[in-house]
């Protein structure tokens, strides 16, 4: 379009639009998505997977007993349920949870691409930005759905097969076992928030390619990439820059008082990934040619 | 609303290759036309009707649609046009009522009360009623494009644009869709349908344009189209060759003879002189008359190529 064209007025065509409700109804896309992200047997299948986690762990410490001399979140499962809870976010974190991230948002764009679903979503008319936000916020969505599978897993198994009460924190001191389980709930939804960032690199990946399959491995790769680099004591000057470098700071919520430090660094780069890849994603769909 | 609902100016599409799909287009659609776009395969039609909707950005050039620039308006624009772009798209594991939602909502200009109510009448209209509740995946070619359509149809729109839209329907189907077309032109919409079958657009258009390599050659009525080719003089008899000679003696031109057909460019003469010289001539006449050129004519004349895929 020549610049000039940028003067032209919306003419009388469009009060013979005769659409009075127009601009009223945004939200709907949304919706819309989620419906697209939730209702597919692989979403659920896939928390169908996270929810046995908890399941599975809470099962081999059951049979193990409490003398397993297991450390960490896992060793403490046996005397405190709610423990389970926190073990099994804090496991499904390095594989399960990124990819299930990995699935979802490498199909987000790439699979309307190769269906040519897009097609009739752009023609609808979607709007490329709209439908970018709606893909977005649907994979945030899924983010917290995916943590908060594993608490309430977690929670019904914990209570089932261990015994519960008073929670020790990790400073020493004990709380009561309801702000134990609010202090699980936080856990869940800093490590959903910790996903964003890997949600982003996968959006902006998908927004490349027709090939869903395509996008996935190379969002994984990327992931991959960024533990083999965070796991090089030699590069530990870029380390803090890197996606999940940060990730294990949840547990600093099982401290009295709650050491926010980290985590809100954490959640700041998070952030900065997010941004970064959700504008190159951006720029991507609103100039990408459909076919 | 005067301005006729699709302008383009000089539009023109260069893919990254270098290959010029569709170059320098000036089209112009009358309001409540049914407006052709004929081509062969790969002559740029879904390229150009791409464009129109904004699904890819022109090398160069301009795009109006109901009076409005494309792309820029088209969260205006789009909502009054219904689409179907090079062959149905669906979520397979979605039923066929279920994708009729999800683009109806993806339209924020869309009334979410009457969305399923909506769905049932287009799925009505396009006849498949009764497999509205299937998974997509079950659907044959026919009904996918018929599905393609009901979401054209889902809304009251001005202008309609179909890319091939009886592609892969069986002949009744294709009737079907035919009529379906008359009748929503009929109140009014206007119709670009871009198809590759001749026939198509000898019944159902008042426009046409065709396409050939990227280029425009030409759009006007199809009734124009068809006149710019002089009626032929064909003559059936078991006496070819004196029918040929008398006729020659006439000034008959371009003749040419086939089993029991003759036929020739009757030049300016009245068809009934002839009719008279070939009786004196004791030529037995089975069948005498002049014959309109099809379109498939027109479009040889104008192309100078078949109805192949260009390359």
């Amino acid at each position: 379009m020549s610049p000039n064209e940028a003067t032209a007025e919306p003419t009388e065509a469009l009060v013979a639009g005769q659409r009075p409700s127009a601009g009223r109804h945004t939200l709907a896309l949304f919706l819309s998505e989620l419906r697209l992200v939730f209702g597919r047997a692989r979403t659920q299948v896939g928390l169908g997977v996270l929810a046995a986690v908890p399941l599975l762990i809470g099962i081999a410490v059951r049979i193990a007993g409490s003398d397993s001399g297991a450390e960490g979140f896992i060793g403490q499962i046996a005397g405190n349920g709610l423990f389970l809870i926190v073990a099994s976010l804090g496991l499904s974190l390095p594989f399960f949870l990124p990819t299930a991230v990995t699935v979802i948002s490498g199909e987000s764009l790439a699979g309307e691409a190769s269906l040519g679903t897009l097609r009739n979503l752009l023609t609808a008319p979607a709007g490329r930005s709209r439908l970018l936000a709606a893909k977005m916020v649907a994979l945030a969505i899924f983010c917290l759905a995916a943590t908060m599978t594993i608490w309430i897993s977690g929670l019904i198994v914990g209570f089932i097969l261990f015994p519960v009460g008073d929670v020790l924190l990790l400073s020493g001191s004990t709380v009561s076992l309801g702000e134990g389980l609010l202090r699980a709930l936080g856990i869940a939804v800093v490590i959903s928030l910790s996903l964003l960032g890997l949600a982003g690199i996968g959006l902006f990946v998908s927004s490349l390619t027709s090939t869903p399959l395509a996008a996935m491995a190379a969002t994984f790769g990327t992931f991959i990439v960024l533990g083999i680099l965070t796991a090089i004591p030699q590069l530990h000057a870029i380390h803090p820059w890197l996606l999940i470098y940060r990730w294990q700071s949840f547990a600093d919520l099982l401290r009295d008082p709650p050491y926010w430090h980290e985590i809100g660094r954490n959640l700041l780069l998070q952030g900065g990934y997010l941004v970064v890849f959700y504008a190159a994603a951006w720029a991507r769909i609103t100039s990408r040619d459909i076919t | 609303m005067t301005s006729a609902p699709v302008v383009t100016h000089g539009l023109t599409k260069r893919f990254h290759g270098g290959q010029v799909a569709v170059d320098a287009v000036d089209l112009e659609v009358p309001a409540g036309s049914v407006f052709g776009f004929l081509g062969p395969n790969g002559s740029g039609k879904t390229t150009t009707i791409r464009m129109l909707l904004g699904l890819i950005a022109p090398t160069s050039g301009e795009v109006e649609l109901l009076g409005e620039p494309m792309p820029k308006a088209h969260l205006r624009v789009l909502p009054r046009v219904g689409a179907l772009v090079e062959g149905p798209a669906f979520y397979p594991f979605w039923t066929g009522q279920a994708n009729l939602l999800r683009f109806d909502a993806a339209d924020r200009t869309a009334d979410p009360k009457t969305r399923k109510a909506r769905a049932g009448e287009a799925l009505e209209r396009v006849g498949l009623s009764n497999a509205a509740g299937k998974k997509v995946r079950a659907y044959s070619l026919g009904m996918r494009q018929r599905l393609a359509i009901a979401v054209a149809l889902m809304q009251r729109r001005e202008l309609l644009v179909l890319d091939e839209p009886t592609n892969g329907l069986d002949p009744q189907g294709t009737r079907e869709v035919r009529h379906l077309i008359q009748e929503l032109a009929s109140d009014g919409t206007t119709v670009f349908t871009s198809t590759h079958l001749l026939a198509e657009v000898e019944q159902v258009c008042t426009h046409a344009a065709v396409m050939s390599r990227g280029k425009l050659l030409r759009q006007s009525t199809v009734e124009d189209l068809r006149a710019e080719l002089r009626p032929r003089l064909v003559v059936r008899t078991p006496d070819a060759g004196t029918a040929a000679e008398t006729l020659q003696g006439l000034g008959v031109t371009d003749l040419k003879t086939s089993g029991e057909t003759v036929e020739g460019d009757p030049g300016e003469l009245p068809i009934e002189k002839f009719a008279a010289a070939l009786v004196a001539a004791d030529v037995r006449i089975h069948g005498f008359g002049l014959e309109r050129p099809s379109l498939e004519d027109a479009f040889v004349a104008l192309t100078g190529e078949g109805f192949d895929v260009a390359e």
